[in-house]
């Protein structure tokens, strides 16, 4: 019993990562119909701009944190403005190798900084930890989930409540008459792609204290956000976020339960139920369009 | 699209006309393979010509579901696995002849793809990118994890070598000519299968799926065909890497693979049997080349691919051939 609790805590704890992840992919493709291959690597930089800023460099954590972020988000502003957008209206197909070149040159770039050897983060908020139930909870972990939480909040209600977000939903829903209509859906395009990236380099800050980070950890990482996003019903908002959730939920317990090594295979498997059996994710209605 | 098996059987001329072209480019395919074969004796660049071989082989196959049936697959990796791992168990642990694994090799991809593709060739656009990348992991864990099988993620150690009565492919031109030999068949059976039925209503599906099941072509069905074929190339590609290398590892046939083999369709330019090796010959050789970049390689090689797709999203064929045009009507 306190076993399963205790892999509930820390499956609720990277889950939270791979929602945030998510969320930044699932806003990207809502806004823009783009699937970002090197938003992983995004999530990368994030957690080697912590190693260098807050480890390294010994900035004050907030400091460290929203310099990192801002950083990250400028280099998606430049990703966005040098390639994608110069690609003008390539086909999925050729946006996508685009997208797999950037992930292989941001890669290439964070080793050529950081080097090849994994850097470990100590945890943000000590290492005291608080029993429940006889499991063991690290203040961190509730951080992580409480500050995903916010993430999450906060673009939702920059969404919904902002005039901005409700013209970048209106791209979303048809770009033409929003730009009919007088929304700059280039403009649009950049903002979804700065907060898509910033929200990656916020995962990147979470995950770092939690694993090693090294230069090519973001692969896997984007993956399996792919897969949450998927889940979830690929574009919508809350559906990413309790898709990374149940992800990290099932991957924890199954790694504790049934086998270590077959881990990463939970959140494939689970990707290609998902899309024989509702390729609109699990939240969406019965007959969703299968593209 | 404008190809020369387009117009085969509106015209007579036409036919003679895009057959003697078709002989004329086999032609020198063979004398360029024969030439590099015999020409060259250094065993570095004759190893690499063999790569450029086995990676064209999967490029042929990819190009045909990607580029004509217009089905993408970010997990064709895993047939190349398939084949690799099947003739080295095989072959290495239970002393099968190679010949026979081959046989093996292929079904099995063939066999795995036809339970693979009836519920994933349903889906389309990115949710049928994302379904085949899924498959794809899932076999390279499973090819990591079974160590008792595979030999886990060190590898498998101890694939025999390639023999046919006493003519031994442990020399390497010897395994050159036959990879370049089998690259030819491939390319003369994908040809083939191009200009026939089979391919018109391909590229038929590739142009507009509802139109041509309006037509009466059994979409679903000649999807997972093409699939299965190209999971057999790939298969075939994986045994000759096995036996060329006699050492392989989970890494050889992770995303990463996918992705490469992905790009060289899309860099070759899609729909063309002859960009298929123009895209496997780049993407071999670039990485080589780059290794005098020491730890830029992977910044120079991303760059490489996003600037060739940015202003050539048509492929390098096409785009050079545009270039090429522009030059020419220029007085």
């Amino acid at each position: 019993m306190q076993e399963i609790l205790q892999y509930i805590f820390s499956g609720l704890t990277t889950g939270a990562i791979y929602a945030v992840i998510a969320l930044g992919l699932s806003m990207l493709y809502s806004s823009t119909e783009l699937i970002n291959f090197s938003h992983g690597e995004f999530v990368m930089l994030g957690a080697m701009g912590i190693v260098t800023l807050w480890v390294h460099m010994a900035l004050p954590l907030a400091v460290a944190f929203f310099l990192t972020v801002a950083c990250v988000a400028c280099t998606g502003l430049l990703f966005e403005r040098l390639a994608i957008r110069t690609a003008g209206n390539a086909g999925h197909i050729e946006l996508v190798i685009i997208t797999v070149g950037a992930s292989i040159f941001l890669r290439g770039v964070g080793m050529v900084i950081w080097g090849k050897d994994p850097f470990s983060v100590p945890p943000f908020l000590g290492h005291d930890s608080i029993e429940i139930a006889g499991a063991a909870l690290l203040p961190q972990s509730v951080f992580i989930v409480i500050a995903a939480l916010v993430l999450a909040g906060g673009i939702h209600f920059f969404l919904k409540r902002t005039l901005t977000g409700k013209a970048m939903i209106a791209c979303a829903v048809n770009k033409k008459a929003a730009w009919l209509s007088g929304i700059p859906s280039s403009t649009m395009a950049v903002t979804a792609f700065v907060i898509s990236t910033g929200t990656g380099a916020a995962a990147g800050v979470f995950i770092a204290p939690i694993t090693m980070s090294s230069y090519d950890m973001g692969t896997m990482l984007g993956l399996k956000g792919f897969c949450a996003a998927m889940i979830g019903g690929l574009g919508s908002l809350w559906g990413a976020f309790a898709g990374g959730l149940l992800l990290g939920l099932l991957e924890s317990l199954g790694a504790g339960l049934l086998s270590s090594g077959f881990k990463d295979a939970i959140a494939f498997v689970l990707l290609l139920l998902i899309l024989y059996i509702r390729p609109g994710g699990i939240f969406a209605a019965r007959d969703a369009k299968r593209f | 699209m404008k190809d020369t098996e387009n117009v085969t059987g509106y015209s007579g001329n036409i036919v003679i006309i895009s057959n003697r072209r078709d002989i004329a480019a086999n032609a020198i395919f063979v004398t360029a393979v024969l030439m590099c074969g015999i020409a060259v004796q250094n065993t570095y660049y004759l190893q690499i010509m063999t790569f450029i071989g086995i990676n064209t082989l999967l490029a042929l196959g990819l190009n045909m579901l990607m580029g004509y049936a217009g089905q993408v697959s970010l997990g064709h990796a895993a047939f190349y696995g398939i084949g690799a791992y099947t003739t080295a168990v095989l072959s290495g642990t239970f002393g099968v002849s190679p010949w026979a694994a081959l046989v093996c090799a292929v079904a099995g991809a063939v066999l795995v793809a036809f339970v693979v593709g009836l519920p994933t060739l349903r889906l389309s656009g990115y949710y049928l990118g994302m379904g085949t990348l899924g498959f794809g992991m899932i076999v390279n864990i499973i090819f990591r994890e079974w160590s008792s099988v595979t030999g886990g993620s060190s590898g498998f150690v101890g694939i025999p070598m390639l023999e046919a009565g006493s003519l031994s492919f442990m020399d390497g031109k010897n395994y050159f000519f036959l990879v370049w030999g089998v690259v030819f068949g491939a390319i003369l059976l994908c040809r083939r299968i191009l200009s026939s039925r089979m391919g018109r209503a391909l590229r038929s599906i590739h142009d507009g799926e509802k139109a041509s099941m309006a037509v009466g072509v059994n979409t679903h069905f000649l999807k997972l065909q093409i699939f299965m074929f190209s999971a057999a190339l790939g298969a075939v590609a994986g045994f000759l890497y096995a036996h060329f290398v006699m050492f392989i590892s989970p890494e050889s046939f992770g995303f990463m693979v996918s992705v490469k083999m992905v790009t060289m369709v899309v860099i070759g330019g899609m729909a063309s049997v002859w960009g298929a090796l123009l895209g496997a010959s780049l993407l071999t050789l670039l990485p080589e080349m780059l290794h005098g970049f020491a730890e830029y390689e992977m910044i120079v090689f991303g760059l490489i691919l996003m600037l060739v797709m940015i202003f050539m999203p048509q492929g390098l064929t096409r785009g050079l051939l545009d270039i090429y045009g522009h030059w020419k009507k220029r007085p």
